[in-house]
């Protein structure tokens, strides 16, 4: 490049040690693969370890698209659009999912199902599920390798103990491949089917905490829970039992988001506008 | 009869240890400490055999080894040399030879722990229904009110107020922790239990109930124990068979009646005496 910056800001080196770490995180299903996660001209925490997954993977004949918390429009979407525009000349972006080739997001996977050909990206702030039953991360890895996983379904237990039900809202521990129990990102527990045989390949990538993981297209992803105490999505039904929809496309499927509009009034929208605005070109034509 | 463990000239070394460490500690030199090299030598060729169902005691001072060799065979820690076979249900499996995972696994399947603290055992930040679930979710017991259920069995078989089940165990009086200890013990009715000193430190009808329990037990489910203990009397109700222990060596074994009436060893002698 003119200006002394290589084709997607890292050097081909660090590229490569993250493809490397990517297939093998490929290869072994879940498995946290450390790496040697670069320094970025912004904030760890910001999203540098999706970040630097999407610039390894990137090529000049890709499409991009970049979303936060379902919205092409939010500032973290906005701000990694631009720098990877900048950095990477004669590559596409999107905000239609159909057209990407490269999906990075944040804390939503989206709502249409994704393609073989499509690879998504998820920026991860803490990789270990494990973290919060056992603080060694020397003692989590002999954990995640035997799979010793009962302490943190204790914690599943004692929560139903004291509330009737599973309370983790995000970042719901799930396993993967039949062996290592991931944490899925702040992905809310209606996005964690999804993971479950994917068509398209989903990589993980911590910045700060310098880990690659992934879930490989058709892989086997099971949310934790007990025999008789499943797993559930988020309902969306309101006091009467009735689905709430969309203010916007009138969706009945969707995640939602909850606002309180200028008139104070509680109402929910959309929260993938990619999706809610294609609904609504298919209703009005 | 048939045999449960089989150990052989299980050793410990606490140090870089040398060739003459053996020989240069033990009873006849009245310590434990290698003048050569300034390893100690907390256990030095023990060896016995288990048979289903029995209770077999170890008795000695403090700092004579029998803690260390409960520890070894339960995998806290790994012996210097040594070995020990486990006649498993099918199998036998010489414990020492075993990969982590398969420690692991004998650990939470086969054997069960007590030990004098309860501190070690439980998980003070979970509540005592938690720490015996932990128990059951290592077995793969995957159905939570199966969970709820047997844990709650095995605290009214233990005599903790059922009630009681999800607080957590800090706010327990000691005798309770140690019940909470022995039902998550007994979880997964382990054919051979370890107690370390079980009953140290509580009152003495505390002691009594807790003692009672470990027969009831041992005539209940069949499980062979190996009780540690300096109490000469919790040895003389509950063991059959009884190691006396000093300077990491066995120094006298034998029926335990035998041994408290007839005590050979002159350690033995001085420490029935003084019980008396």
């Amino acid at each position: 490049m003119s200006n002394g910056i290589n084709f997607a800001f890292l050097d081909e080196y660090a590229k490569r040690e993250i493809r490397r770490s990517v297939i093998k995180a490929i290869c072994i299903p879940g498995y946290q693969v450390p790496y040697s996660s670069r320094e970025m001209p912004m904030g760890r925490g910001f999203g540098t370890g999706g970040l630097q997954l999407t610039l390894a993977l990137i090529g000049a004949n890709d499409t991009l698209k970049v979303i936060d918390q379902g919205s092409d429009d939010s500032v973290n979407a906005v701000n990694l659009r631009k720098f990877i525009e900048m950095t990477c000349p004669g590559i596409d972006t999107t905000t239609r999912l159909q057209e990407a080739t490269l999906i990075q997001s944040r804390h939503r996977i989206p709502e249409q199902s994704l393609r073989a050909d499509q690879i998504l990206v998820l920026q991860v702030p803490y990789p270990d599920a494990l973290v919060i039953v056992e603080p060694s991360e020397d003692k989590r890895k002999v954990m995640h390798g035997e799979a010793d996983y009962s302490r943190l379904l204790v914690k599943l237990y004692e929560d139903i103990v004291k509330f009737d039900e599973i309370t983790i809202s995000h970042r719901y521990p799930t396993r993967i491949n039949g062996h290592y129990i991931i944490d899925p990102s702040p992905i809310p527990r209606y996005d964690v089917p999804k993971l479950h045989n994917s068509n398209a390949l989903i990589l993980f990538g911590a910045g700060r905490e310098k880990k690659i993981y992934a879930v490989p297209p058709h892989c086997l992803a099971e949310p934790l829970a007990f025999d008789d105490v499943p797993f559930r999505i988020e309902d969306f039904t309101d006091t009467n039992g009735e689905r709430r929809v969309c203010k916007m496309c009138g969706s009945r499927e969707s995640f939602l988001d909850e606002f309180i509009d200028e008139q104070g009034e509680r109402v929910y929208q959309c929260s993938d506008s990619d999706y809610c605005e294609q609904q609504q070109e298919l209703a009005h034509g | 009869m048939d045999k449960i463990l089989e150990v052989k000239g299980l050793s410990q070394v606490y140090g870089p240890g040398c060739d003459l460490c053996f020989t240069s500690t033990g009873p006849e030199f009245e310590s434990n400490i290698c003048q050569h090299c300034g390893s100690i030598v907390a256990l030095h060729d023990l060896s016995f055999d288990l048979y289903k169902g029995e209770i077999l005691g170890i008795m000695g001072e403090s700092g004579s080894g029998k803690s260390t060799a409960v520890k070894c065979l339960y995998f806290d820690q790994m012996p210097y040399s040594g070995s020990a076979l486990f006649f498993d249900d099918t199998e036998q499996k010489h414990l020492f030879e075993l990969n982590p995972a398969q420690r692991r696994s004998l650990r939470n399947h086969r054997f069960g722990m007590v030990y004098q603290n309860p501190n070690l055992g439980l998980n003070f930040d979970i509540s005592a229904g938690g720490n015996i679930a932990e128990r059951l979710l290592m077995s793969q017991v995957m159905n939570y009110s199966e969970i709820r259920e047997r844990a709650r069995e095995l605290l009214a078989r233990t005599e903790v107020l059922t009630e009681r089940m999800d607080e957590l165990p800090k706010n327990f009086s000691g005798g309770m922790q140690q019940r909470v200890q022995i039902a998550k013990a007994l979880a997964t009715r382990p054919p051979l239990l370890f107690l370390d000193e079980v009953t140290t430190g509580l009152d003495l009808s505390v002691q009594a109930k807790i003692l009672d329990l470990i027969l009831e037990i041992q005539s209940e489910l069949n499980t062979a124990m190996i009780v540690v203990t300096h109490d000469l009397g919790v040895i003389r109700l509950l063991a059959g068979r009884t190691l006396v222990m000093k300077h990491g060596r066995v120094i006298e074994r034998g029926l335990t009646d035998q041994i408290l009436e007839d005590p050979q060893h002159a350690y033995t002698q001085q420490l029935v005496a003084s019980a008396l």
